[in-house]
This record gives structure tokens, sequence and C-alpha cells, in this order.
């Protein structure tokens, strides 16, 4: 009842100010927001840990470059000058273990590469979201909001029916959240493990039987991008629990 | 090894009672799933975690495969003396895994 | 008409066989603590959320209301669940050291179902406390 009474609140204060924009946080149980603010009984916070060891790890260790990482994972997606398009965080940190460590790269849902992004993520916890909207990034977004509207699949739904249209009604016993990515990588209790927002993408297009984009594809960059722009000011709450 | 995060307050007041928490990453499979092939994939869990103060063992769990990916275990005890808190994990495959937190008790 | 009739019965009486086998196996896994015991209700609660948002990560706290000193104390708490494929969930000692009887955990709960917890108490006495919970699943299943 108190976390109704308190979603209301908030609903109320928010849209005071024309924004009705909630995070899928606000969207779960009283429970599974509990297990989220607690840093000693958040699972996610088992990875960032691993992250925090590997961060300081390898030849040269991230550390030897990288000091203070607080803003960087709610800059991701950003355009990579070099390779002339925009890159994921994850995607980034594989730039950087190829070019700077001269190693392989890490597995995309890979154990380092979900520890590293968890850690990363959490130093920008509590951040706005601020990926950068320019005239580099413009085709790239406009892109995302294409797939995010789009129809596809068996079922030939687009993103936009459930998260614009039926957000915060029920699917089998969930509610629907409005897809802003304010928590990856998270720990998804459904996965029982960490997993990424590239992750979630497929899980949702194999739902409604689409053909998912592998890993790390154009239509992954786009999509996030998207979905950053849309989300566009809110805090980040990486690494974070959803059910 | 494992890792796990543990909940320990530095300090305490002697009597105190204070609540201790303790999660392990463990993937605690059932054996009740099967592959896509149909294949039973068989159990890995955690079955025992003990908690010992400075070595008097103040706290056991016996897990089961309800219990839970990533266990996480929170629970109670009384603030004695200063000294250390030893956490062990023991399970299926030889698993084992161990943790102490320092505590100062005044 | 008829072996229509007897299919459908043969039928339930096969998923009545099949719910009751784990009713009884959860009675089974409780006698086998409390060989030959007879618990009372109370004292012991049981907090978990009436709806449950995923089977598979359930907050679970098991309370015994109990001065928990050296005269007085629990010694041990056993949880059983009724529609799991195993009946036994975890066991907990504790001891006069405790302070209070209270422990967390997170369970997997298979369906909506019935959880019971058994409190043995330091005077050899046992009190059962139960939780009935509603279990949801996740909407969409994925292919990795």
């Amino acid at each position: 009842m108190k976390a109704l009474a308190l979603a209301l609140l908030l609903a109320a204060s928010a849209s005071a100010l024309g924004d009705e924009r909630r995070s899928g946080y606000e969207f779960m149980s009283r429970e599974s927001q509990a297990m989220q603010d607690d840093d000693a009984a958040n699972p996610a916070m088992l990875w960032a840990l691993d992250g925090e060891a590997l961060w300081k790890s390898g030849a040269p260790a991230c550390s030897s470059c990288h000091a203070d990482m607080k803003g960087v994972a709610a800059r991701y997606p950003a355009f990579d000058a070099r390779l002339k398009k925009p890159v994921t965080l994850e995607q980034r940190i594989n730039v950087c273990r190829t070019e700077k460590q001269h190693s392989a790269p890490f597995k995309y849902e890979g154990k380092e590469l979900l520890s590293l992004s968890a850690y990363i993520a959490l130093q920008s916890r509590g951040l706005p979201i601020a990926v950068t909207e320019d005239a580099n990034t413009h085709p790239y977004i406009d892109a995302g909001k294409a797939l995010y509207e789009k129809r596809q699949g068996q079922l030939n739904m687009s993103c936009a029916q459930c998260h614009d249209q039926y957000s915060g009604r029920r699917l089998a016993g969930s509610m629907i959240p409005q897809a802003h990515p304010t928590g990856y990588p998270l720990y998804r209790l459904e996965w029982q493990t960490l997993g990424s927002l590239e992750r979630r993408l497929r899980g949702c297009l194999a739902g409604i039987r689409a053909q998912p984009y592998e890993y790390g594809a154009p239509e992954m960059v786009e999509l996030e991008l998207y979905l950053k722009v849309r989300a566009r000011g809110m805090k980040l709450d990486a690494p974070a629990v959803r059910p | 090894m494992a890792r796990a995060l543990i909940r320990v307050p530095p300090r305490a007041r002697r009597g105190e009672v204070i609540e201790i928490k303790a999660l392990v990453s463990h993937i605690m499979e059932t054996g009740f799933r099967h592959d896509q092939y149909g294949k039973a994939i068989p159990r890995d869990i955690i079955q025992v975690f003990t908690c010992s103060y400075n070595g008097a063992e103040i706290f056991r769990a016996r897990f089961y495969p309800a219990i839970a990916a990533n266990p996480f275990i929170s629970f109670t005890t009384i603030a004695t003396e200063s000294g250390t808190l030893r956490f062990d994990w023991s399970g299926d495959n030889g698993f084992t895994a161990s943790e102490s937190a320092a505590i100062t008790v005044e | 008409m008829r072996r229509r009739i007897f299919l459908i019965s043969a039928g339930a009486l096969a998923f009545g066989a099949m719910s009751r086998a784990r009713a009884d196996a959860m009675h089974d896994a409780m006698q086998a603590v409390l060989d030959g015991a007879k618990p009372q209700e109370g004292r012991v609660s049981i907090d978990l959320p009436p709806l449950v948002e995923n089977g598979n990560t359930v907050p679970f706290t098991v309370k015994v209301e109990c001065p928990m000193t050296a005269q007085e104390y629990v010694r041990a708490i056993h949880v059983f669940n009724e529609k799991n494929p195993q009946p036994n969930i975890a066991s907990f000692e504790l001891g006069a050291r405790a302070g209070r009887a209270v422990v967390a955990t997170r369970i997997r709960l298979a369906d909506s179902q019935t959880v019971v917890a058994l409190a043995q108490m330091s005077d050899g006495s046992w009190w059962s406390g139960t939780a009935h919970v509603i279990v949801t699943i996740a909407a969409c299943t994925e292919t990795v």
C-alpha cells in the first residue's frame, strides 16, 4: 500500500513537471526494490566487485590510464571519432582491450565484460543519462527510433506498442515498464544472473517472435542510443535488480 | 574463488545484537533443469554455510536446491568481544569459499 | 460417451495423485525432522511477498517469538515447501548467542503454494508457521 502511495506521489510530482517517465525501478515490487537498494544484498554487486578486480589488472591495467570514471557510463553509447560511428560501453571496453592491452576482446555476455561494465556503470550511479545528440549521432538516433517504432516478428509488434502504449499494464503477471535502460547491466531475477541491455533486447525480440539482432550489431547500437536519448536526464541506477 | 560480499558492522557495543549479511556468487543449479536436448543438468549447489566468531560457531545453515542462485543470508548475533567473524561455504563438486571480517566491540 | 468420461476422470485422478504426492513429500520431510514430535501453531512467522514477481528469487524472512536467553532460545528452524520438486528449502541452527531469531534469505518457488517453517526450542518443543504465496512467471521466454 505504501509503495502504491509513494508511486502515486512520485507520479503526481513528476507530472507536475511534465515528465511522465518512470524508471523500471518504480514498476517493481517493494521486495525487489529493497534487494537493489542494499549493496550488501544486491547480487549485481558481486559482478561489480569482480569488475573492480579486473579494472586493476591487465598489462597495462585499466586503472593505469583511467583515473576517475564518474560520468563515463552516462555518456554511452558515444560517437567514436576514429571508427566514425557510435559504440556501446562494452564495445569501447573491447577497443581498449585490443588496442591498449593487446589482448583478445572479451566475449559479449561473458563474465569479464559484464563485470567491467557493471563496475564502470556503478561509477555513474545517480547521474543523469547524458548521451551526445549532435550531427554525428543524429543519423543513428533516427535509425534507432525507426527500429523502436517498427512492427516486426510473427506477432507483428513494435517496442513502442508495449512500452509506450501498454506500459503500466500487465503481461502475464508482470507489469510492463517504459523501457528506460537506467539500470543496465542488471541482475534479472528471471536470468538468475547479471545481463546486458543487449541480452534483454534479444529476449524481447524473441518474445515477439522476431529475429534477434546479434550482439554488437549496428541495430543494437542504434536502438540503445535511441533508448538513452529517450531516457535523457533520468538517473542511472546501475547495476540494478529487475524481475 | 567465488566472489562473496559480507556486511558486518565494523564496531558494536558489548551485548548489542548485530545483523550480519552474506552474499556469495554461485549458480545453485537445482538438478531439476534440462538442457535444450532434454538432458538433465546435474545438481551443483552450496550445501552448508557456517559463521564462526573468534573460532566458535554461531550460525549454521543447510541449503537445498530451493535456495535461490547467488545465495543471500542475513542473521543476527550478540557482539561479545572484538575479533574476527569467519564465513565458510561448501557444496557439490568440492566447492568451498571463505571470507573474514573484523569487528571491534567496546 | 462413457469412454470420454473415463478419460476425463483418469486425467483428474492422475493430476490429483501428483499434487497429493508432493504434499505427501512435504509431510514426510517434516516428519523426518520432527521425529514423532507434534508442533504447535504459533510463534513462527514467515515474511513472503503475497504476489511474487519471479519465482526464481523470492525474498524470505522467518521470525520466531523467543527471548533468546541462555534459558530459552531457538535451537533450529526448518523450512519446507509444498510444490517444488523437493520439499526442503533450508535449515538454520541458531542458539542463545543469536540474540534474535530472525533469518532472511532468498528462495525459489515453482508455483503458487504453501511454505511451512518449523522451529525447535531449547526445551525441545516445536512450533510452526505457514504462509501462502501466489507465484507468477516472467512474460516472455528467451533463446539467449
